[in-house]
């Protein structure tokens, strides 16, 4: 596509280009490109010398299975948070998705959320279910669970997944009202008409015309519990009891600048650079096809 | 019309106020342990219902910070927090919009490429390449500075791609009826695109502000002076003391404090918030 009417000047298009262009040179490419020169790099323990090791950085990666387990532990991750999250929203959304009384107050309840930060979202959960002093601690234990996310790594990772889905749930819910309300009522009508009852004409109308949507909030919250749980590890957990809530980004954040391991920290970069590449394009060649809101 | 029995109405209005509660909860208890005071927080026998510490938390937490060593007034955390995201947003605004100007309404060499390269950042978010960006950032002096804070999050490719979008709607015969009257690129731009473009600015800048203020892995990395946190990173050193020392009060109270500017602006401004939202797609 382009533009049949257009001004003709030789410099001012470059003057008007110039300052995104120093920006994404100087903070993104030249970052980048650092990365990826310093994953072939081996740097002494004191950084006085450097030495080019092409992939060995990449290969002691593989061989660590510290390294494979939180390859494993980022997807279960992001696996459980995009599922709870997304059949929760869409709960509410199919709820929410009819003429009732205070629709607008509904909504606008539900959306705030999106707003939270991370990190804030890390605390508010890790006081609410903290094992001394946590509300919700005192139910769990008088149910006779042996409550401590401190020590018990499977639920310090039921803990960042639940607030990871916690803060998700708005986003979700706002593009699925969206998909429901882009639904010709004239179909679930229709169907209405056979003798379908709501709950199928739930599985068999609703559903799967509501799979773009679907598929694009997937990938959506696959790349959110990626990159954007940092905050929330990071106030809740650091990483820990042991590494059981070590996501990829995370360990970066540890092996390069608390660890002092460049070289590594910067071969896991330029993993996780793919691991984006691949999202991003997954949902450029899907959701061009999506609904339109 | 579908018929809706009364029951599954009322079963709708139910699971709705369910999970607004679900939603909430976690909130009001912050509420409620900002109103409390700390002695019984740590004990675990912290009420249900609002405690009478209210306004001793508050000014606390504003104007002179926890009681350790690092003290900082969340005031001024949030006066970094605030300017961070102001500077952001508007930057993001400024730089996509002429440079998405370019792109549509003049022809030059490169400009193709020149879009590729800006489009392509989409797939380079901060977390994947920190330690570099740090040590940029860090080799030109700009750490613990607003500069630093703010610059590398400033190139925006979804901004550029929705200002390029907006501009290829504009008819042409605008810009030839300006022409008529004399117009050259600058008064185009001033006086009929930026006007035109109001809304979908508005709408961006909603979304970037909320963005901008909850910023926090390159924040904690590149200020180290206490004076120059902002407020997502300021409450998690609160934390960092040993669990006994740790003023809950004062941290719930960072906490409300730090989501109240992007709640309300979610809030208030919700239609263009929706409609940022739908438009840069995250």
């Amino acid at each position: 596509m382009q533009k049949q009417a257009i001004f003709q000047s030789k410099l001012l298009p470059y003057a008007l280009v110039a300052p995104q262009l120093a920006i994404v040179l100087i903070f993104f490419y030249w970052p980048a490109v650092q990365a990826v020169i310093q994953s072939f790099l081996l740097q002494d323990a004191f950084g006085l010398s450097t030495s080019f090791v092409w992939f060995e950085n990449y290969l002691e990666l593989f061989k660590e299975p510290a390294y494979f387990a939180a390859i494993a532990r980022t997807f279960a991750f992001s696996f459980a948070i995009a599922v709870s999250s997304l059949s929760f929203a869409l709960l509410l959304a199919v709820m929410a998705d009819r003429p009732l009384r205070g629709s607008t107050l509904y909504r606008t309840l539900l959306i705030w959320p999106y707003a939270v930060a991370p990190p804030v979202v890390g605390v508010l959960w890790v006081f609410m279910l903290h094992p001394s002093l946590g509300v919700l601690s005192r139910y769990l234990r008088a149910m006779g669970v042996d409550w401590n996310p401190l020590l018990d790594g499977n639920q310090a990772a039921a803990l960042i997944i639940l607030a990871a889905a916690w803060k998700q749930i708005s986003y979700n819910f706002l593009f699925f009202l969206a998909g429901l309300q882009s639904i010709p009522k004239s179909v679930i009508e229709a169907a209405a008409i056979d003798g379908a009852r709501p709950m199928r004409r739930f599985w068999t109308v609703i559903f799967p015309l509501l799979s773009p949507t679907i598929f694009f909030l997937l990938v959506i919250n696959i790349v959110y519990a990626f990159f954007d749980t940092f905050g929330i590890i990071d106030t809740m957990t650091r990483g820990g009891p042991g590494k059981a809530t070590e996501t990829l980004v995370y360990k970066v954040y540890t092996d390069g600048l608390l660890g002092g391991n460049l070289g590594s920290s910067a071969a896991q970069s330029v993993i996780l650079m793919v691991i984006v590449i691949v999202l991003t394009g997954i949902q450029f060649r899907f959701v061009e096809r999506k609904v339109t809101y | 019309m579908v018929e809706e029995e009364g029951f599954q109405r009322y079963l709708a209005h139910i699971i709705l106020w369910i999970g607004i509660a679900i939603v909430a909860f976690p909130v009001y208890l912050a509420i409620v342990a900002s109103t409390q005071d700390n002695a019984v927080i740590a004990n675990g026998q912290m009420s249900l219902l609002p405690g009478g510490h209210f306004f001793e938390t508050y000014y606390q937490t504003l104007f002179v910070g926890t009681s350790g060593s690092t003290r900082e007034p969340v005031l001024n955390m949030m006066l970094n927090s605030l300017i961070m995201a102001l500077l952001i947003a508007v930057g993001k605004i400024a730089i996509s919009i002429i440079s998405a100007y370019a792109i549509v309404y003049f022809r030059f060499p490169f400009r193709m490429a020149i879009f590729w390269t800006i489009f392509i950042t989409l797939m380079l978010p901060v977390e994947v390449r920190i330690y570099p960006t740090y040590k940029i950032v860090a080799d030109l002096h700009l750490l613990d500075s607003y500069a630093g804070l703010s610059l590398p999050l400033i190139a925006s490719a979804t901004a550029t791609l929705l200002f390029r979008q907006f501009f290829m709607t504009v008819p042409d015969e605008l810009l030839e009826a300006s022409r008529i009257d004399g117009a050259g690129p600058f008064r185009f731009f001033w006086d009929t695109l930026l006007p035109l473009s109001r809304t979908n600015m508005a709408a961006l800048f909603v979304i970037l502000f909320i963005l901008g203020w909850n910023q926090y892995l390159w924040p904690l990395l590149i200020t180290t002076r206490d004076d120059m946190q902002t407020i997502q990173v300021g409450i998690r050193k609160m934390i960092t003391t040993t669990d006994a020392l740790t003023e809950w009060p004062v941290v719930m109270a960072t906490a409300l404090l730090a989501m109240l500017p992007p709640v309300f602006v979610v809030v208030v401004m919700q239609k263009l918030f929706v409609r940022g939202l739908v438009e840069t797609e995250k």
